[in-house]
């Protein structure tokens, strides 16, 4: 990361808004000036010949929290691995704000920027309790030397045990993981994402296999958490997206089809196309 | 582990890492290999009942040397699901490492009394190759063991982990590099002996290698340098590290999105696995008083790998009894039936993969010896506490 990664910062003119005078890039540091906290643009992604992400662009603001829909095989999936490093893009930029370019960055290291990612299917450390689950994920060094040494302090403790009454999971603290209901599963994911601090949470189908009580208080917990995070959550449940009230991207062929409140997207002639068929 | 207010001693910790029960145990090992041991060997005289032969003290302590690397094997294996089947490499160079040593000890005592060890003499060879500078020296060549199957380890390691090599792809590539370890050392001009290897050592520290006081301070610190790879490896595993390394077994993903680097914590464990047959190994060869390339080869390996899985995986105890189940079955079975061992060797690994998902252990803990609440999850033994 180096002056050459930041073009948008070149000509003094772009800079506008609430970045004054004098502001100062710190590479490597979450720079927020522009209200924006990730941009994609023109990522394209092809797995042999197949492009699974087309041109695509998104910029999602800091605080904001962003529904992604888009029928099957859209790119949804392949736009969260691009984020969290797993996959480079064949061509495009990646922004974490201002100055991170994410596509140089391994999946430890976009992790420890403050980049959460929640995966479809739930996947938790089965054979460690729900404790030491939040334990692991928890917000520290977390190099050899120190994990070697490690010792929970009661702040950490303290910090532990709010997560896990947030997620309701307090009473089954020393449970193994894997003996948890799909849905106390997925909340113990969410639980382990916050317990990392992240700036940006990536969520896909946090709410698959919940039931509808579970869904809703999934619901109201991503609402309490906009504003303090960032939030973008691919989601297929439409009752779901519609009690987030967001904006919403709808990606198709690996590109922006649409965007705005649901109910524009839904009266949007191509979106319909798109998911009724043609 | 709950948190506390004040942070616990590195010391303390290592001795919590034991239950009483386990230190009761420990205690009574110890006893027996320091102190009932030696008195049965050297005291009691041959004629009576409860004395214990050269061939008693030679065998058990062989094996003792084979559990620390049934242990090394079960930190990666069991606890971070790295299953190397080239682990004898690295007890093997532990063993040809010390084995210069003792080389060196025979002096002008060889067939050819030069300074030169035999093989050298009969290579023709003037003078010792540079990699034997210094060999003469205990400490130095105590250095060796530790350091050179590190350096191999972590170099090896760095590269497959970073490429993100696994599973059986991983498992075969260990493979592929101890048959490679076994063709270099096999030829003469390596200088460790060829097909050979180091034999018909005399010394060690200038003491008799064949007296039976050496042969009971061997069997001691064998015994020893075990309980300790167990304190060890303990402590390691009900660490945090320990935790991190089981779930990298369990969902490396999961661990790279929270933020670990599973590259170093693999390297660690199984750099540290290294060693630790490498210590193994250079206790190994004063007691059974050769090396050769043969340790090298791939089916020692796989044989490490059968212990670990006829025992219990990732439970460390596990591991120990099952060395000593098939190595006592192995020593029994080459003497009375040798042509149906690897008959034998061969139904075990099968009955243990299919009958026997968490070895002897798992099944003692099935029929009712409870200890752990889960067999997979030894990590979660502290907690609980």
């Amino acid at each position: 990361m180096n002056a050459v990664d930041l073009p948008l910062n070149n000509n003094p003119d772009w800079d506008s808004g609430t970045a004054e005078l004098g502001h100062l890039l710190k590479p490597g540091e979450l720079d927020l000036s522009h209200k924006v906290i990730l941009y994609l643009e023109d990522i394209t992604v092809s797995f042999d010949g197949f492009r699974a992400l087309n041109k695509l662009s998104l910029a999602i603001d800091a605080g904001e929290l962003r529904c992604i829909i888009g029928p099957n095989g859209a790119g949804k999936t392949t736009m969260m691995d691009v984020i969290t490093g797993k996959t480079r893009p064949d061509e495009g930029s990646v922004f974490f704000g201002q100055t991170i370019d994410l596509t140089r960055l391994s999946e430890p290291e976009i992790a420890h920027i403050g980049i959460g990612r929640k995966f479809q299917k739930p996947t938790i450390f089965e054979n460690h309790t729900v404790f030491e689950n939040l334990e692991l994920a928890m917000k520290t060094d977390k190099r050899v030397w120190r994990s070697l040494f490690a010792q929970l302090d009661s702040a950490a403790g303290d910090r532990i045990a709010e997560t896990l009454q947030l997620i309701r999971l307090d009473a089954q603290a020393d449970r193994l993981a894997g003996l948890l209901s799909h849905g106390q599963k997925q909340w113990l994911e969410i639980g382990m994402l916050l317990m990392q601090e992240p700036k940006l949470l990536l969520l896909d189908e946090p709410v698959a296999g919940m039931t509808d009580e579970e869904t809703e208080r999934t619901g109201e917990l991503f609402l309490s958490l906009a504003g303090k995070h960032s939030l973008v959550v691919v989601e297929h449940d439409m009752a779901f997206v519609k009690q987030l009230g967001s904006k919403v991207t709808v990606l198709h062929e690996g590109s922006v089809l649409a965007e705005g409140t649901l109910e524009e997207v839904q009266s949007d002639a191509r979106v319909i196309e798109v998911y009724l068929g043609r | 582990m709950r948190p506390s207010s004040a942070r616990t001693p590195l010391i303390v910790r290592i001795g919590q890492s034991f239950d009483a029960r386990s230190w009761q145990m420990a205690g009574l090992f110890a006893a027996f290999a320091l102190l009932a041991v030696p008195i049965m060997h050297l005291v009691l005289p041959p004629a009576h009942p409860l004395h214990l032969s050269t061939y008693f003290i030679t065998l058990i302590g062989k094996i003792l040397c084979y559990a620390i690397v049934a242990v090394a094997m079960d930190l990666i294996w069991g606890y971070g699901g790295i299953l190397s089947l080239g682990h004898g490499l690295f007890f093997a160079l532990g063993g040809y490492a010390f084995g210069m040593y003792l080389m060196r000890q025979i002096g002008r005592d060889g067939s050819y009394q030069s300074d030169l060890p035999d093989f050298m003499v009969f290579l023709d060879w003037k003078e010792l190759p540079w990699f034997w500078l210094g060999s003469d020296s205990f400490v130095w060549v105590a250095l060796l063991v530790l350091v050179v199957p590190a350096l191999i380890a972590f170099v090896f390691g760095y590269f497959a982990f970073r490429s993100r090599i696994k599973g059986v792809y991983f498992s075969i590539i260990t493979q592929a590099l101890t048959y490679a370890a076994m063709l270099l050392f096999f030829r003469n001009e390596t200088g460790f002996g060829g097909n050979n290897g180091f034999t018909d050592f005399k010394r060690i520290l200038g003491y008799s290698i064949t007296a039976p006081e050496t042969r009971v301070v061997l069997f001691g610190l064998s015994a020893l340098a075990l309980l300790g790879t167990l304190l060890l490896a303990r402590t390691l595993v009900t660490s945090k590290y320990g935790r991190i390394l089981t779930a990298i077994r369990d969902a490396e993903s999961r661990v790279m999105f929270i933020g670990y680097n599973p590259l170093w914590y693999k390297l660690f464990v199984w750099t540290l696995s290294a060693v630790l047959c490498a210590v193994a190994g250079a206790l190994y060869v004063p007691q059974v008083g050769i090396i050769n390339p043969s340790e090298m080869s791939v089916a020692n390996s796989i044989e490490i790998a059968i212990w670990v899985a006829v025992g219990g995986r990732g439970t460390l105890i596990g591991p120990v009894i099952g060395a000593f189940i098939v190595n006592l079955a192995k020593s029994w079975f080459t003497v009375s039936f040798p042509e149906y061992w690897l008959f034998f060797l061969g139904t075990l690994f099968i009955v243990a993969t299919l009958y026997l998902p968490q070895g002897v252990v798992g099944l003692c803990r099935k029929l009712g010896v409870k200890r752990d609440r889960h067999p997979l999850a030894p990590a979660a033994k502290g907690i609980q506490a």
